[in-house]
């Protein structure tokens, strides 16, 4: 454990140094304010109070925010040790590959949940403050914090092994933004082109469920989204969130961060410094 | 004694090419070994190995009688690689810090490992500040950490100048003394003469000799040359006494004989007399050891 807090801490400093934690939160205040300031429009008849419909918004910002983030601070972490030749001093110490990867992800980790804590507290001080009403809502926030920790997690831990099986940090970046384009953007758009052309049968009821459990990222829109009863403020794939069971989504919140430090940790297992 | 490293019949196979051809050696607590050889020799590789970095095809290694790489070994030994490179966004303290940390160690002693190599002042500077013979003597100290039963050094003086040099084989001396054993390959054949027990010259991925540099002066059998200056007058005389000498301008003769004929050809030259006025003896240099040891086929 002091292995991993020691490789933490100095991966926090590092990422510190290189100004990643500040672009980190930077970035998600600033998006969290445009939306809160976007989003102040359509409240009062909706029923809900202001910070739950701020939430449901922010749930859309993180699935494209938090994944990039994540796959931006974990692409150069194997890579870039291959790189400056660090690697084969390192792992002539006492400490195991997924100590090494573990210690990475506790500080990339740390700063995620620094950043979107810092981001998502940001917009939801701006609804508390027009609508004393909106502290309901602040199960939500929670619930989107720690969610897109895991979120995170999954990400960080795919970063890392696309890292590894790059071994250069230029290709592992190329893989990384392509692995955010897939996942995040062309995985929706090619559901809603199936959801369009099947017309409600068989493929939106049974097939579009388990396809949006499969994605990380959908699943977390899922999960957060039925978890607010928020589902009719949310439009596109999200309407789909009331068919599946929030036991489900949560499932699968947690089951990926798993399997992609397993991917990581068998992809670093295979590199020979 | 239990020896620290031991290492039998090491073959390593890089697809088609050879790396290492049925190697063996040992080195037992307190020695120091020094490694010579060519680039691609087989120096590195036999490191990499040694510290369980890479996988070899056959043979057997053991590291303080265990596998090289287990937990167990890497408690125990310290390397120092080529070119020792850190995250430039460190600072030298940060940095040792951290691999105090990595083994189990204080880490409010990085300043003072610093201090013994010479780094006291930079301590808290980033890494990404320091030249090159900087940050080789951060990658000493990291090898200083705790008391590494074996430490592996891949060319430790490249970048350091010739008085940190010395202070860097003071530091090893001491370490010998306690009991570490070391394997350090190098260059300079000049500085590892002095200050190793044992040289053992890789070529081609065979280990070609190994002994003391007095074992391998006397196994290379290498001529003398004797370089012979004639009083003047007297050049005519010197070059019909000694028809196979080279000669020189000046009334130099260059003579080339067996070890075992030097005296002999000594005492020729003694006979002369008036006739010369200067002798110099010159012994086959280390360069000229090494080199007969390392050459390849054909070469």
């Amino acid at each position: 454990m002091n292995r991993i807090l020691a490789t933490a801490t100095s991966e926090f400093r590092i990422a510190f140094r290189n100004r990643w934690v500040s672009i980190a939160t930077g970035m998600m205040v600033l998006f969290a304010l445009v939306l809160a300031a976007a989003g102040s429009a359509p409240t009062g008849d909706v029923g809900v109070d202001r910070l739950s419909v701020t939430v449901a918004s922010l749930t859309s910002l993180a699935v494209y925010l938090v994944p990039l983030l994540a796959l931006l601070m974990s692409f150069d972490a194997v890579a870039g040790e291959v790189e400056r030749g660090t690697l084969p001093l390192l792992l002539t110490y006492p400490v195991s590959r997924l100590q090494i990867l573990l210690g990475k992800l506790l500080a990339h980790l740390a700063i995620l949940g620094l950043a979107v804590t810092l981001g998502y507290g940001t917009a939801a001080l701006v609804a508390v403050w027009s609508d004393p009403e909106a502290v309901n809502g602040f199960g939500a926030l929670w619930r989107l914090i720690w969610s897109s920790v895991l979120l995170g997690a999954t990400f960080l831990g795919t970063g890392y092994a696309l890292s590894a099986l790059a071994r250069r940090p230029s290709g592992a970046a190329g893989l990384a933004i392509a692995l955010w384009l897939v996942a995040v953007v062309l995985y929706d758009l090619a559901l809603l082109a199936l959801i369009v052309t099947d017309g409600g049968g068989a493929f939106t009821t049974q097939a579009l469920p388990v396809a949006l459990l499969a994605n990380p990222a959908d699943a977390f829109r899922v999960f957060n989204l039925s978890a607010a009863q928020a589902v009719a403020a949310a439009g596109g794939l999200g309407g789909a969130a009331g068919a599946i069971p929030l036991w489900q989504s949560a499932a699968s919140l947690f089951f990926w961060p798993l399997a992609a430090i397993a991917l990581a940790a068998a992809a670093f297992r295979r590199v020979t410094p | 004694m239990t020896p620290t490293l031991t290492i039998s019949r090491l073959t390593k196979r890089f697809q088609s090419v050879e790396a290492l051809k049925s190697v063996s050696l040992t080195l037992e607590p307190g020695r120091r070994a020094a490694l010579l050889g060519h680039n691609g020799a087989g120096k590195s590789t036999m490191m990499k190995i040694v510290l369980g970095l890479i996988p070899f095809d056959s043979g057997e290694v053991s590291v303080c009688g265990t596998a090289p790489g287990s937990p167990a070994a890497r408690a125990q030994v310290a390397y120092l690689p080529e070119n020792a490179a850190f995250h430039p966004a460190l600072t030298g303290e940060e940095q040792l810090r951290h691999y105090l940390a990595l083994r189990g160690e204080n880490p409010r002693q990085a300043i003072e490992l610093l201090a013994r190599v010479g780094l006291g002042h930079a301590a808290r500077r980033r890494i990404g500040t320091y030249s090159k013979g900087m940050r080789q003597r951060v990658g000493l100290a990291q090898t200083l950490i705790g008391r590494p039963r074996l430490l592996v050094l891949d060319e430790p003086t490249s970048g350091l100048d010739p008085v940190s040099r010395r202070d860097f084989y003071d530091l090893l001396d001491g370490l010998a003394a306690e009991g570490t054993a070391i394997l350090l390959s190098s260059h300079v054949l000049t500085e590892v003469e002095a200050r190793t027990d044992r040289i053992l010259i890789l070529s081609g991925g065979e280990l070609v000799a190994e002994g003391t540099l007095a074992d391998l002066r006397a196994r290379a059998a290498l001529p003398v040359a004797f370089s012979v200056r004639a009083a003047p007058g007297h050049s005519a005389a010197l070059a019909a006494t000694f028809p196979e000498g080279a000669q020189g301008g000046d009334g130099l003769v260059r003579l080339c004989c067996a070890q075992s004929e030097k005296l002999p050809l000594l005492a020729r030259i003694a006979a002369l007399g008036n006739a010369v006025i200067d002798l110099d003896v010159i012994p086959p240099s280390l360069e000229d050891i090494y080199s007969h040891f390392s050459r390849r086929d054909g070469q």
